[in-house]
C-alpha cells in the first residue's frame, strides 16, 4: 500500500501519462553512455574496489567485498584437520545444486561415474529457481550460432573469451533440445514452434521461455530427473573447502553439515563447482535479486587451490530492483516490463533515460536521477527510487495484458495490496548478477589438475557484461560439458594422498602480508540476525 | 526521514518476540536472531522453501503462507514447516505414455480424493489445486499441466490433505508427461541440431572467432536488428 505522499506523486504520473506515450526519449550517444557510467554505476563509484593482495590474482581491483573473502583465512586448520576418514569416496564431487550443478551431475552419471552432489541447501534452492525471463538459443530460421555470437560478444565489450562464446551458441540448440525431452514446458506455438522474443541486447528474438517461471521450469525439471535417477544428493551440506593431493591436484572437498555442525570428508577424482553468485555479499551496500546461499563460495574456494579469476570488476547491477514495499526490497522486476512499453519516470513525471538502454546505462540513469538531480520519490524508510509506469502497458496492448504476461510480477505486488496494472511501481537498481568468475576453458577446466568449474562461478563468456538469457543458457552449456568431461578424466585419474597443504601455503601467504587475522570464508550463510534486511 | 517504526508482538513457536510492524514473517524472524539454515531458499516467492503455518489472535483458524511473502501481525502465533516427509515416485520418463493410468500407477491415492478443497484454499500461489487434480483424475494431462503450471512445491496442499495426496509431484508428472509426450516438438529446434552437428556453422564461427576487436565491433554496429 503506498504512503499518502506517494499516492500524491503517482497523480503526477497520470497526468504526464497521456503525453507520454507519444513521446520517445532520445537513446544515448556512445560518449553520453561513457560519461553516465563513469560517473555514476556502482563499478566505477570510487572506493568501491581495492586490489588483492594475495593469490593468483594478487594486484587486481575488485570490490572489497570480494577481496575482503579472498583475504581471510579457512574455516580450517590445515594442521590440525585430519582427513584420515574418508566418509565418501567417488568418481565426481558436484558442489551445489542449481541448474549448472545439476546438469552436471546428470551428465557425469550417464557416463558411468559414481557421482555425488553437495549442496548448501535444499536441492534447487538457487538463483536457476528464480530466473523469469527466459533462455537463449538461435534455433529459428532467420538466426544462426554466428549471429548469436556477435550479440554475446557485443554484450561483453567484446572481452569475452572466444572459445568459450563458441561453446556457448554452438551447444545452445543442443541445450534446448535436451530440455525439451526431459519433458521442460516451453511456451510454444500450437505446431510445436518454440515461442521467442527479444532480449536486451539480441538482434533476433530468440528468448526462450515457460511464461515468467523460466528457471523454476528448468530446475524443477531437472531435480525430478537426478532424483528419478538416484543421484545422491546431501542437502545442507556445503563445501568449506577444496582438498589437494601432494600433486597440486584437486583431490575433493571438506563439508560442512549445517545442522549437525559436523565435518565430511569427500575424496573425488574431479571435482565440479557449481556455487552460483554473490548477490548475498552486498557488493556496495546494494539489496539483491539472489536466494540466500550466493555467497561466493566457490570463489574463495578455487582461490585458495590456485584457480585465477577474471571480470571479478564487473558487477551487474539490474535497473529495475524493487524500492518499495520494503517487504520485497531488492527482488527483480524483470526487463520484460520495460519490453512491453512501461517508462521509467522521476518525481515530476518526466522521463529521463530510453528505457531499454543496456542494463548498466539505465542502473546509471536511475541512480544520477536520485542522488544529483534529486529527483528521486523517497520511501518511509528513507530509500529512493523511480517510478517505472507499468499501468502504459494495458493501454498500449490492451487491457489484461499485464495480468497475462507478468502473472508473477502481479502476484508479488497484490501481496502487498499494489495492483501493478493500475498504478506504477517504484524501482532502484540491485545487485543481481556476477559477470565474472573462476577462469574456465571450452572443456569447463580451470588451471588447477581435476577442478572443472560451470554456471554463475564461472568467467569468461560473458564479458563484463552478461545479457539477459545467456546465462541459464551457460548453466546448461558449461554443466553438461563439466559433468561430461570430468567423468571421462575421472577414468584416469590417479590421486595421491588427501592434504590441505594449498590451504596452508595460503595461510603462509596471509601471514607475510600481514594479513592472517581472525576473519574466515567462505561465509556459507550471510547472517542478518537484529536487523531488516 | 525514516519514520518511527511501530513494534507489533509476534510469537515464534510459542515464544514472544517485539519486531517492527509490517515486515514479512522472514525478516521479522532474522530480526527476533533466527539465522536460517532451513525455511529460506529464494527470499522471493519461487522456492517454496518456507511454508509457513501461523495463526490471528481470537481467530481459531489456522493459516499458512509463505515466510518471505506473509506480513507479521500483533499478535501471530507461528511456526514455519521446513520440511514434509512427502512421497514421491520415480519413474524414467522416457518410457511412460501420458495417461491416466500412468499417474494411477506413481500416485494410486489420488483417488482417494474428499474433494474437501482444503488444497485450492492453502495455496499460497492461489492455484486451482482441487480442479487440476481432478483434471488429472480424468486423465486431462494437459489441463492438470497448465493449470499447476504455477506451483512452487512448498508442500503446503499436500500438509493439508486428508486424504493423503501429494498433488505437488502429481502435477510436476503431469507436466512432465506434457512437455515430453503431448506437446508437439519443436521442428525448427531439431533441423537446426542436426544442421549444428553436421558442421554447417563451424566456419562462420571460426572467422568471427579471429576477428579482432575493431572488425567485431563494425560487424556488430552494422548488424540488423528482427523488428
Ligand atoms: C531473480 C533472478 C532472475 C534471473 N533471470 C534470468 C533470466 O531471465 N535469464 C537468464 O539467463 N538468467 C537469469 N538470471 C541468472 C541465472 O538465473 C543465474 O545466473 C543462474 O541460474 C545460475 O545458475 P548456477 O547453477 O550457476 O547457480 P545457482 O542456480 O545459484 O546454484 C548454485 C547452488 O550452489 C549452492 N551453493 C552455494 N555455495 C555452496 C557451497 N559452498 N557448497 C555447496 N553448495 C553451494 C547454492 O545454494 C545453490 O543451490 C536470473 C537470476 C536471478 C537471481
Ligand atoms: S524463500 Fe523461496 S518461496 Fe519463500
Amino acid at each position: 500500500m503506498y504512503t499518502p505522499e506517494m499516492l500524491e506523486s503517482i497523480k503526477i504520473v497520470e497526468q504526464t501519462r497521456p503525453r507520454r506515450l507519444k513521446e520517445t526519449f532520445p537513446r544515448l550517444t556512445p560518449e553520453e553512455k561513457d560519461r553516465l557510467l563513469r560517473s555514476f554505476h556502482p563499478d566505477h563509484m570510487p572506493d568501491a574496489q581495492r586490489p588483492v593482495r594475495v593469490g593468483p590474482n594478487k594486484g587486481d581491483k575488485m570490490p572489497h567485498e570480494h577481496v575482503g573473502l579472498l583475504e581471510s583465512r579457512s574455516m580450517l586448520d590445515p594442521d590440525a584437520f585430519s582427513l584420515d576418514r574418508v566418509d565418501y569416496d567417488v568418481d565426481v564431487l558436484v558442489i551445489g545444486g542449481g541448474g549448472a550443478g545439476t546438469s552436471a551431475a546428470l551428465m557425469a552419471q550417464e557416463a558411468g561415474a559414481s557421482v555425488l552432489l553437495a549442496t548448501k541447501l535444499r536441492h534447487g534452492d538457487a538463483n536457476t529457481m528464480m530466473a523469469q525471463g527466459g533462455i537463449q538459443a538461435a534455433d529459428k530460421e532467420n538466426d544462426s550460432p554466428a549471429i548469436h555470437y556477435l550479440d554475446v560478444m557485443g554484450g561483453g565489450g567484446f572481452s569475452n573469451i572466444p572459445e568459450l562464446v563458441a561453446a556457448l551458441v554452438l551447444d545452445a540448440p543442443l541445450c534446448i533440445q535436451w530440455l525439451e525431452s526431459l519433458g521442460c514446458m516451453f511456451s510454444k506455438f500450437p505446431d510445436g514452434t518454440m515461442n521467442t522474443i527479444h532480449g536486451g541486447g539480441t538482434s533476433r528474438k530468440r528468448m526462450h521461455f515457460a511464461h515468467d517461471y523460466t528457471g523454476a521450469e528448468i530446475m524443477r525439471t531437472l531435480r525430478d530427473e537426478a532424483r528419478n535417477r538416484g543421484i545422491p544428493v546431501l542437502e545442507f551440506s556445503p563445501a568449506v573447502e577444496l582438498l589437494t593431493d601432494e600433486h597440486g591436484q584437486c583431490a575433493g572437498a571438506v563439508l560442512f553439515n549445517l545442522e549437525t555442525q559436523q565435518y565430511l570428508v569427500v575424496r573425488a577424482r574431479t571435482v565440479i563447482i557449481a556455487t552460483g553468485g554473490c548477490g548475498r555479499l552486498h557488493i556496495g551496500g546494494f539489496p539483491t535479486t539472489n536466494h540466500y546461499g550466493a555467497t561466493a563460495d566457490g570463489l574463495v574456494m578455487a582461490y585458495r587451490a590456485g584457480a585465477k579469476l577474471i571480470f571479478l570488476e564487473a558487477t551487474q547491477f539490474h535497473p529495475t530492483g524493487v524500492a518499495f514495499p520494503e517487504q520485497i526490497l531488492g527482488q527483480l522486476v524483470t526487463e520484460k516490463v520495460r519490453g512491453l512499453g512501461a517508462q521509467l519516470v522521476n518525481a515530476e513525471g518526466e522521463q529521463f533515460v530510453y528505457p531499454l538502454e543496456t542494463r548498466d546505462a539505465v542502473s546509471s540513469a536511475i541512480i544520477r536521477e536520485c542522488r544529483e538531480r534529486g529527483k528521486g520519490i523517497t520511501t518511509p524508510s528513507g530509500r529512493q527510487g523511480v517510478w517505472l509506469d507499468s499501468p502504459m502497458i494495458d493501454i498500449i496492448h490492451g487491457k489484461g495484458t499485464i495480468e497475462r504476461e507478468l502473472p508473477a510480477m502481479v502476484r508479488q505486488y497484490r501481496r502487498f495490496n499494489i495492483d501493478m496494472t493500475q498504478q506504477p511501481i517504484l524501482v532502484y537498481p540491485t545487485l543481481h548478477y556476477q559477470n565474472g568468475g573462476i577462469l574456465i576453458n571450452e572443456r569447463a577446466e580451470t588451471g588447477v589438475p581435476n577442478l572443472y568449474v560451470a554456471g554463475e562461478a564461472s568467467g569468461g563468456v560473458h564479458g563484463r557484461n552478461r545479457l539477459m538469457g545467456n546465462s541459464l543458457l551457460d548453466i546448461i552449456v558449461f554443466g553438461r560439458r563439466a559433468g561430461t568431461n570430468a567423468a571421462a578424466r575421472a577414468k584416469t585419474v590417479q590421486l595421491g594422498r588427501l592434504t590441505l597443504d594449498h590451504v596452508r601455503r595460503f595461510h603462509e601467504e596471509l601471514a607475510r602480508e600481514g594479513l592472517l587475522g581472525q576473519r574466515t570464508a567462505p561465509i556459507l550463510l550471510p547472517d542478518y540476525r537484529g536487523r531488516i534486511v | 526521514m525514516a519514520e518511527e517504526k511501530e513494534m507489533v508482538s509476534i510469537y515464534i513457536m510459542g515464544k514472544q518476540y517485539r519486531v517492527p510492524y509490517g515486515v514479512t514473517i522472514m525478516k521479522a524472524m532474522e530480526y527476533a536472531g533466527y539465522r536460517f539454515i532451513r525455511g529460506c531458499g529464494c527470499r522471493g516467492g519461487f522456492c517454496g522453501a518456507c511454508g509457513t503455518v501461523y495463526r490471528k489472535p481470537g481467530d481459531f483458524r489456522l493459516k499458512v503462507g509463505l515466510a518471505c511473502q506473509t506480513v507479521v501481525e500483533d499478535g501471530m502465533h507461528l511456526t514455519q514447516i521446513p520440511f514434509y516427509p512427502a512421497n514421491k515416485a520415480t519413474y524414467n520418463l522416457e518410457e511412460l505414455t501420458p495417461t491416466l493410468a500412468t499417474l494411477l500407477r506413481h500416485y494410486p491415492e489420488m483417488t482417494r480424493c474428499l474433494g474437501c478443497n482444503s488444497c485450492t484454499r492453502i495455496c499460497p500461489q492461489e492455484l486451482q489445486v482441487m480442479d487440476y487434480m481432478a483434471a488429472a483424475q480424468r486423465g486431462d494431462i494437459a489441463k492438470a499441466a497448465h493449470m499447476s503450471f504455477d506451483c512452487l512445491m512448498c508442500g503446503l496442499c499436500a500438509s493439508r490433505c486428508p486424504a493423503e495426496i501429494v498433488q505437488y509431484n502429481v502435477a510436476l508428472l503431469a507436466r512432465r508427461l506434457y512437455g515430453r509426450h503431448v506437446a508437439p516438438r519443436a521442428e525448427h529446434l531439431a533441423r537446426r541440431v542436426e544442421e549444428i552437428k553436421a558442421g554447417k556453422f563451424d566456419a562462420e564461427i571460426e572467422r568471427l572467432m579471429k576477428m579482432d576487436r575493431l572488425e567485431l565491433q563494425k560487424l556488430y554496429d552494422a548488424r540488423d536488428i528482427e523488428p
